[in-house]
């Protein structure tokens, strides 16, 4: 018996691929399975090569997977292009309408649309490939029963209809499978979870974060793929005193955050690259005036609209510096669904207590990614809130070696908040010891965040691996398989990138070599630690695409190879 | 430096029409908050960048609240900060630099949501701050440091643009005429929604207009200015079209919608007619419960 299926529906945008690879999730999540989806396509409404992929499993899931049990390919170029992935045992269920599979034997060819319309709901195809999945895998069609029903119950008068029709199509598409005699290896019964469980999304989770934490407003201009957010904000930030808007572009965002967290109020946008971009001049401005916001960041492929919907993590410099003079922006990386809801809560937190703009590093894998977690304890959530003027400090807002009592407009304290240089009422002047102090202030505030959490493992080995993001996952695939195969290794992580935790930065300098796998050409995350004095060195790819376990295993072990050379060699 | 502070190091050049701006704010702020029972307090001002922008820091009297941006962004930033505090009056001050190029994309948008604050416009035709470049309002053919044959860019027309733009609360006005100006600030600050006060505030240094605004009979110029004739009905929008677009410049009151409705108060209605859908995080996990 398998632990684990890797289905992947190929075909183009607006087929359903991704809808098909979530409904599979959905099905097994329902009984107890752990999933994790990952989907990518074009930026266009219909059209160009899309796939999604659900990962099914007994055990805790770390990566969307590296082959393929099931290739589900709806037309030739879907088929062409990602059978190289399938393992030696997949199967191929494929669209026999669009093409023929000519070669091999394990391959099920399904007329889905036609079978579709002979079930009574011709929007039923996907149901038909799921049943004949199902079938393959041993997977039983009454979980899939069970799901369609409930996802179907809506309340309408049809509903019965079309969880008739669906649960047809699913036999149709068993009975088509089975009658080729073709199967994969079963898999396990799931394991019943002792832990209240929920079925989530990374944008879902992040968004949730920033409520929980708080959040007032949220203003967003649409960019892939961060629009996710500012929808789900607009469809649920909602009560006294929140506000929910589309701005006209990135720098009417960034302005307006700057306008609403001056006002008191906590205020978070989302975008990606070249909105991030447009958001430098108005982050410094934040930085110098000191007013408490968040931007995520959903990282995408680069430079200018590079690869608007494919996943890449190639921000990190920009984010930390994203504007013009001296400044240092915080930055949250979340690597997991879970870290996106405590990654924004922080996030939230972070501006709050040292005053200014934190930048919360998402990425495409991780946003659009589907994940069953164990529910957040809301008990565990930490709210702070910025330290408010009483007025006892007069108009005196840039006081002190540090954060200093935030005067709300409508109370006490009235004070220019200035992006120019300025004295301790926030009025201009071009003094040089004011820089000087004003300077050391803002950055003496960062101080007040390096007390972040990190992972250590293996403290003792004198190689470590470091990575972040949303590589975290196949990283500790990869970190896993090393150790088991008696690497002497060291794990590192932390979600909190900049200012790095203090007591992880001294444990990183004890290191002879510290590897960071990240999805980037430049290194960026291992050029921020050699600036720090770790003896950093990345291992790399981008191809708008995640780590492969595998592949990053192989390449980390021939750095470690390498290194261990020349060490001998010395 | 400021009368009240003396390490802000900047100033107005002297007879700069921003005196008399700062004066008439100064007093439609007092004479606001005394109508209103309203603290000072209850005010903040978003400053653009250039000489305009300075007014923040040399407010005398009771303080406002201020925030002095970025160039172009005055608009974003009062959209954030009415649209989190609609209890808070939010006032803009900015020039033809700040709010006409650089920040003339934002016009629209604040329109068209009827954000619910005022604008105060101090226009010289010319880039003050960085020492007399052309902007948008600069003359035809006048000689700049960046129009060495003469500006070959046509003038923009600003209270054109305005209309064009959705702005539903225009009032055209001259920095000498300092309690006229305080008057329609206040009016501006009590309508409910978008307003833009636009006012010529001659540049001594660079572009020395005082002459050509109030004409000179003895030397045969024309004034430009003119007051806004006693039977234009503010209400009428074609009125005001032909107002703006008659080569000279209108003083006095140009156009004010009928019936405005501000952006924080569309959304209160729109939540009020489709209901609460307020719902905890518990509730959203529950929903996700697998």
């Amino acid at each position: 018996m398998s632990k684990n299926l890797v289905v992947r529906f190929a075909g183009e945008g607006g087929q359903g691929v991704v809808g098909g690879s979530e409904i599979l999730a959905a099905a097994a999540a329902a009984v107890g399975y752990h999933v994790l989806t990952f989907s990518t396509f074009p930026s266009q409404i219909k059209g160009g090569p899309a796939w999604g992929q659900a990962r099914i499993s007994t055990d805790e899931i770390l990566s969307s997977g590296d082959d393929l049990d099931v290739l589900v390919a709806l037309n030739r170029y879907a088929y062409d292009h990602n059978v190289e992935e399938l393992s030696e045992q997949g199967v191929v269920v494929y669209n026999s309408e669009e093409f023929e599979v000519e070669e091999g034997g394990r391959a099920i060819g399904l007329p889905a649309d036609q079978m579709a319309r002979d079930s009574g709901n011709p929007r039923a195809a996907n149901m038909v490939v799921i049943g004949a999945v199902a079938q393959l895998a041993g997977f039983p069609l009454k979980y899939l029963e069970t799901f369609v029903t409930k996802r179907f119950t809506r309340g309408r008068p049809g509903d019965d209809k079309i969880i008739e029709g669906n649960i047809a199509a699913l036999h149709m598409g068993a009975d088509e499978a089975a009658k080729t005699g073709l199967s994969l290896e079963g898999l396990e019964d799931p394991v019943p979870s002792p832990d209240e469980r929920i079925l989530i999304k990374g944008f879902e989770a992040a968004s949730l974060g920033a409520i929980a934490a708080g959040l007032d407003s949220f203003i967003g201009y649409p960019i892939s793929p961060a629009t996710t957010m500012l929808t789900y904000m607009e469809e649920f930030l909602h009560g006294e005193g929140k506000f929910v808007g589309q701005s006209s572009s990135e720098i009417e965002s960034i302005a307006a955050l700057v306008g609403g967290g001056f006002s008191g109020k906590k205020i978070m946008t989302s975008t990606a690259g070249p909105g991030l971009s447009l958001m430098g001049e108005g982050l410094g401005l934040a930085w110098m005036a000191e007013i408490p916001l968040v931007v995520v960041d959903v990282q995408r492929g680069g430079p200018a609209t590079g690869l608007p919907t494919k996943t890449e993590q190639s921000d990190l410099i920009t984010a930390m510096n994203p504007g013009h003079g001296d400044m240092s922006v915080p930055i949250i990386a979340p690597g997991s669904i879970e870290e996106a809801f405590w990654g924004a809560i922080e996030a939230v937190n972070w501006a709050e207590r040292y005053q200014g703009p934190v930048i919360m590093l998402s990425e495409a894998s991780i946003a659009e990614r589907q994940q069953d977690i164990v529910k957040p304890d809301l008990a565990q959530v930490n709210v702070e809130t910025r330290l408010v003027s009483d007025g006892s400090t007069g108009n005196e807002r840039y006081v002190g070696d540090g954060v200093a009592p935030f005067p709300v407009p409508g109370g006490p304290g009235a004070y220019v908040a200035n992006g120019s240089e300025h004295d301790e009422q926030g009025d201009t002047t071009h003094l040089p010891e004011v820089h000087v102090t004003q300077t050391h202030r803002r950055f003496k505030k960062l101080e007040l965040l390096a007390n972040g959490s990190y992972e250590a493992e293996q403290t003792g080995a004198s190689i470590a691996i470091l990575p972040w993001g949303g590589s975290k996952g196949s990283a500790r695939g990869a970190y896993l398989e090393l150790t088991a195969a008696g690497e002497d290794l060291a794990w590192y992580y932390t979600m909190f990138l900049n200012p790095l935790p203090t007591e992880l930065l001294e444990e990183l300098h004890g290191k002879e070599l510290v590897l960071v796998p990240e999805l980037n050409y430049l290194g960026q995350l291992s050029q921020v630690l050699r600036a720090q004095g770790v003896n950093a060195h990345s291992v790399t790819q981008y191809t708008g695409l995640p780590f492969k376990v595998r592949d990053l295993r192989d390449r980390l072990a021939e750095e470690i190879r390498a290194r261990s050379g020349k060490l001998a060699a010395v | 430096m400021s009368k009240r502070n003396p390490v802000y190091d900047f100033k107005w050049c002297p007879g700069c029409g921003d005196f008399g701006v700062k004066r008439a704010i100064e007093g439609a702020l007092v004479e606001r908050s005394a109508a209103l029972s309203e603290s000072i307090e209850q005010t903040a001002i978003v400053a653009g960048i250039g000489c305009s922008g300075n007014l923040v820091h040399l407010q005398e009297g009771p303080q406002p609240f201020g925030i002095h941006g970025i160039h172009g962004r005055t608009l974003p930033i009062a959209y954030g900060l009415k649209s989190s505090r609609p209890d808070m009056n939010v006032l803009i001050v900015s020039g033809d630099g700040d709010f006409l190029s650089i920040g003339a994309e934002h016009i629209g948008p604040q329109a068209k949501r009827n954000l619910d604050v005022t604008v105060v416009i101090m226009d010289n035709g010319v880039y003050g701050l960085t020492k007399g470049q052309a902007s948008p309002t600069t003359e035809l053919e006048v000689v700049t440091s960046t129009t060495p044959y003469g500006k070959l860019d046509d003038p923009m027309s600003p209270l054109e643009t305005y209309l064009a733009a959705g702005v539903g609360w225009l009032a055209s006005s001259m920095s000498t005429q300092v309690k006229a100006l305080q008057q329609l600030i206040v009016d501006a600050m009590a309508h409910p929604g978008f307003s833009i006060v636009h006012v010529q505030s001659p540049c001594t240094t660079y572009n020395d207009t005082y002459a050509a605004l109030k004409g000179n009979e003895k030397e045969g110029i024309e004034p430009m200015a003119f007051p806004v004739p006693e039977d234009h009905d503010p209400a009428d929008l074609e009125s005001a079209y032909r107002l703006a677009r008659g080569g000279r410049i209108p003083i006095g009151m140009v156009y004010e919608r009928p019936n405005s409705v501000p952006a924080h108060e569309r959304l209160r209605l729109a939540q009020e007619r489709t209901g609460s859908q307020e719902k905890s995080v518990e509730e959203l996990f529950a929903a996700m419960a697998i």
